[in-house]
């Protein structure tokens, strides 16, 4: 265990940015300032929560049935669930990372994750309804049926590209 | 939204602690574990984001990708919609915005799909969970992706 001044010296740096940019420009200082406290209250909100459910899902769902509904041989059904699971998600990109980490230890298929990712980047129900009113149907609508592919095609030529020793590491050093 | 996440959490929660004691001090246990260890990555990715937000407002953006911007201004957006990370309910309108300003839906197309795919500021948290292998794979094809993306919206919007 590094310790926590290590961990956290990334943090110290950006905070130093922060208090670099409100003395170069106040306005702009005060608007940063503004947003990451926003940002953060959206984090302590959303995060907890998730990774409570993760904890419950780690202890509570035999990796067996993990593995057949999302593992190697969950075949169409695996990727479409995959999808759903995604689209169904709220908050951040960064919050998808530590559920694929529990994915991960429960032998979910690695293309299946990367699909799971990749919905959720980009196809998030909430996130429909929002471009659906922002920029119109037709807009929304034709980005989520190229988005299904291309998710799809992403998924595969990563997962191709990798030996089944680089995903089991990978798999091994999932952090949860 | 929320109300239903903490909902859920609750009730999961109180079934388990009923269940099972021991094993529901185990999962929280995990959960704050793997919370904490994430934790700092969080926190540099929230206050760059907040920086970056400050520095880079809408009206620079569609100074940026206005109508005749061409080609050109595809490949900008995608990579301003890379390396910004905007919550949905303000890129949308953002994304609205920048139409009325005058940019052109193939600007919006690359725009709005780079920036819910590619994360240039969360790399950080991305090669925690996969590696830089993937990560730097996915996020280069995810950008390439929305350059594909912006010519079929361009096409279809025309």
């Amino acid at each position: 265990m590094k310790n926590a001044f290590m961990r956290y010296r990334f943090v110290g740096l950006a905070l130093l940015a922060l208090g670099g940019l409100y003395l170069f420009n106040h306005e702009m200082g005060l608007r940063a300032i503004d947003v990451t406290l926003f940002s953060f209250e959206e984090m302590i909100l959303v995060i907890p929560p998730v990774f409570i459910l993760l904890g419950l899902l780690d202890v509570w769902i035999p990796k067996e049935t993990m593995t057949r509904f999302m593992g190697d041989k969950s075949g169409v059904r695996g990727i479409v669930l995959s999808f759903v699971v995604g689209a169904a998600a709220a908050g951040p990109l960064y919050g998808a990372f530590p559920v694929a980490a529990v994915f991960m230890k429960k032998g979910v298929k690695f293309s299946n994750i990367l699909i799971f990712i990749g919905a959720w980047s980009t196809m998030k129900i909430p996130m429909f309804i929002f471009e659906l009113t922002a920029l119109g149907p037709v807009f929304a609508i034709t980005r989520m049926l190229i988005n299904i592919p291309g998710i799809l095609i992403i998924a595969h030529i990563i997962s191709r590209r990798l030996s089944p020793d680089e995903v089991n590491r990978i798999y091994e050093a999932a952090p949860f | 939204m929320n109300t239903i996440l903490y909902g859920i959490t609750g009730l999961l929660l109180a079934v388990s602690l009923y269940k099972d004691r021991k094993k529901t001090h185990k999962a929280l246990k995990k959960a704050w574990k793997a919370f904490e260890n994430i934790l700092p990555e969080f926190l540099v990715v929230i206050v760059f984001v907040g920086v970056m937000l400050a520095l880079v407002n809408p009206e620079t953006i569609s100074g940026l990708i206005g109508p005749e911007s061409g080609a050109g201004g595809v490949v900008l957006s995608g990579l301003i919609g890379a390396v910004t990370l905007i919550p949905g309910f303000v890129a949308f309108p953002t994304a609205s915005m920048l139409l009325e300003s005058g940019a052109g839906y193939m600007q919006i197309g690359a725009f709005v799909s780079s920036l819910m795919m590619v994360g240039v500021v969360t790399i950080p948290v991305e090669v925690k969970y996969f590696g830089k292998k993937v990560t730097v794979a996915r996020n280069g094809l995810a950008l390439v992706f929305s350059f594909v993306v912006a010519v079929i919206i361009g096409a279809v919007m025309q």
